[in-house]
């Protein structure tokens, strides 16, 4: 018995305190995907969009998730999807966090009638199922990946904002803002230095949470018709292809399991990024 | 409280107005002109076609005018005319919303009957085999995308094992049943179709199970959370010493108090099925809003998009609104105005 307490201290000190299992089994599978994204045209087994075999083959030994209805392979195609997805979560997330930040931080710290102004259209754009709204304004600026992400921009800033004003709302109050202030910073020196560094956390958990659900919107639409379009091989767009011959299972099989890994791992990384950063909201 | 109620009220029309305003102007700023999808792009070289249908669809007035009259036309029911199936958009979106309606309450009724059930299951075994499957289920429920595990059951089930039927509402052989009130679980009845109302049941199984899986998800994380809560409170301990049985404990004492958190989520879990509803239509053929929704934004249809977008906003709000106060009802408790996470 004597011998387990020690191999128990020394595990502990060699497994640092963030590496808990959501969030190192959250970002193995991210880090997975970012690095087939990078290095798939490298050792990808066919091409994502040219003819691979025969129509309609299912999973065999070349085809290890079978082709589709114009030959192609599903399981290159499955991978090679990631290239799209990801890289349109990123701008989509980003872009947000910029807008949302800049408008939550600023309402938040000056307050008064631009900060009711501002809330209010937040408060409306929230008032929209995200999918509608993201319906309505990829279809007037028309189909298109480009367009489906500006739409989801739109869909996503005002979360980052509202989240954004509460907590500078609970940070401005706070001694060492009045001490800042008494020692004559500049307001937007205040709002910089001494309110936002205290803000971040829990808007790094949120993001890391949405950029699984901005790759489920942004498949939608696809699926939808209104994102990316054919032949590219996005995954809501290859699921829309396996609806037409849902008997055929392995077509929409491979970009499924795609999406669910993402969203899987997202969540678990934001939970993991959560007990680590703010162990008290636990 | 009463003020709460009061401000939340006054808010809603505001609210509505925006929510009209921002889906008008987004559809009115657009890089496609309306004009091709109404006359065709053939007919766009020909001026006299183009003017006379910039005058019949009222494309000629100005932004403002367009917004007053818009305006004024939605407080008397009317939507608009569809582009594409050129009827009242008001008319389509009533015939598809019971239809809609069906999907969605089976699928929050599916979904809350599961999900506490898996709930209650999960906290009474607590860290065993069923919690951890509950939780799995749970989360692959919220993560997988309804329009591929509607794909995934229709092939297992329909396909594969050949239990239920495929897409549709109803037999494609059978006869749609006389409209009465647009539900064909209740209009198959009405006309004592037992035939036809067995067949509406089991073609509404697998959409409203896919469409309930989100919500199963959601509501037995809560139940759980709550039951766990509740189960370490003295008069539970006290319930035992009395003699009262493991199931009666579980179900009559633990579990009624429990319940309260889990109203609110399944209010708000309406926002998931909305969105949800959208996709399974799609899938399944269902002919509801939320393929309306599709079709009119693939046919870049604008009046049925605004209106879609409009009646979806308002359905957003008035259930989140309804959910809130339902709460501060139930529980007095509850202290409104800075509302805690729920």
């Amino acid at each position: 018995m004597s011998v387990v307490v020690p191999t128990q201290r020394r595990w502990r000190s060699v497994v640092p305190a963030w590496a808990t299992l959501p969030l190192v089994g959250g970002g193995v599978i991210i880090l997975l995907w970012v690095i087939i994204g990078f290095t798939i045209p490298l050792w990808a087994p066919y091409d994502p969009v040219s003819l691979a075999g025969m129509r309609f083959q299912p999973p065999s030994a070349e085809h290890w998730l079978g082709t589709d209805a114009l030959g192609r392979d599903v399981f290159t195609r499955t991978l090679y999807g990631v290239r799209h997805s990801f890289p349109i979560a990123v701008v989509v997330i980003g872009c947000a966090l910029v807008i949302g930040c800049t408008v939550g931080a600023i309402a938040g710290y000056v307050g008064g009638l631009l900060d009711s102004v501002l809330m209010r259209l937040v408060d409306v754009t929230l008032s929209f199922p995200a999918i509608l709204l993201a319906m309505a304004v990829t279809a007037s600026l028309g189909p298109g990946l480009g367009n489906a992400a500006i739409a989801m921009v739109i869909v996503w800033w005002p979360i980052y904002a509202r989240l954004m004003r509460a907590q500078v709302l609970s940070v401005r109050n706070r001694e060492h803002v009045e001490a800042a202030v008494a020692s004559g910073a500049t307001r937007p020196r205040v709002l910089i230095k001494h309110i936002l560094p205290l803000c971040w956390s829990p808007i790094i958990v949120n993001a890391t949470m949405d950029f699984g659900q901005v790759v489920l919107l942004a498949a939608s639409l696809s699926f939808i018709g209104l994102g990316a379009v054919p032949p590219t091989p996005e995954w809501g767009q290859m699921i829309s292809d396996g609806a037409l011959q849902f008997y055929r299972w392995w077509i929409a099989l491979g970009p499924g399991l795609a999406i669910l890994t993402v969203v899987l791992a997202s969540n678990f990384l934001g939970d993991g990024l959560r007990d680590f950063l703010d162990p008290r909201a636990k | 409280m009463f003020a709460y109620v009061a401000k939340r009220l006054i808010a809603m029309p505001f609210l509505l107005l925006g929510v009209i305003t921002v889906a008008f102007l987004l559809t009115h700023f657009t890089a496609a002109d309306p004009l091709t999808s109404i006359i065709g792009e053939r007919q766009m070289n020909n001026p006299q076609v183009v003017q006379a249908a910039r005058e019949r669809w009222g494309l000629d007035q100005s932004l403002p005018e367009q917004y007053a009259i818009y305006l004024g036309n939605l407080v008397t029911g009317d939507f608009g005319t569809s582009f594409r199936t050129r009827q009242p958009v008001a008319h389509d979106l009533l015939l598809r919303l019971p239809a809609t309606l069906e999907l969605v309450i089976s699928a929050m009724l599916l979904g809350t009957f599961f999900g506490v059930t898996l709930g209650v299951l999960a906290a009474r075994f607590r860290d065993g085999m069923i919690d951890n499957l509950a939780r799995l289920f749970a989360l692959v429920g919220a993560s997988a995308p309804v329009f591929w595990s509607g794909l995934v059951v229709l092939f297992v089930f329909s396909v594969q094992l050949g239990w239920l039927p495929g897409p549709g509402r109803i037999d494609s052989r059978a006869v749609a049943p006389p409209f009465v009130t647009g539900f064909f679980t209740v209009d198959t009845l009405l006309a004592g179709d037992w035939a036809g109302f067995r067949s509406v049941l089991l073609h509404l199984i697998l959409p409203a199970s896919v469409l309930g899986w989100t919500v199963t998800g959601i509501v037995s994380r809560m139940v759980r959370a709550s039951m766990l809560d509740v189960l370490s409170q003295e008069y539970i301990l006290a319930a035992r010493a009395k003699g009262a049985s493991p199931v009666r404990v579980l179900l009559h004492h633990a579990l009624r108090n429990a319940m309260l958190p889990t109203l609110t989520i399944i209010g708000f879990s309406f926002a998931y099925l909305i969105t949800g509803a959208v996709l399974t239509e799609a899938i399944f053929a269902w002919p509801g809003i939320g393929s309306y929704a599709v079709a009119a934004a693939r046919g870049l249809d604008h009046p049925a998009i605004i209106g879609v977008t409009i009646v979806g906003g308002a359905a957003f709000l008035i259930s989140n609104l309804l959910t809130d106060l339902a709460y501060a009802f139930v529980d007095p408790r509850v202290k409104l105005g800075g509302r805690a996470g729920a």
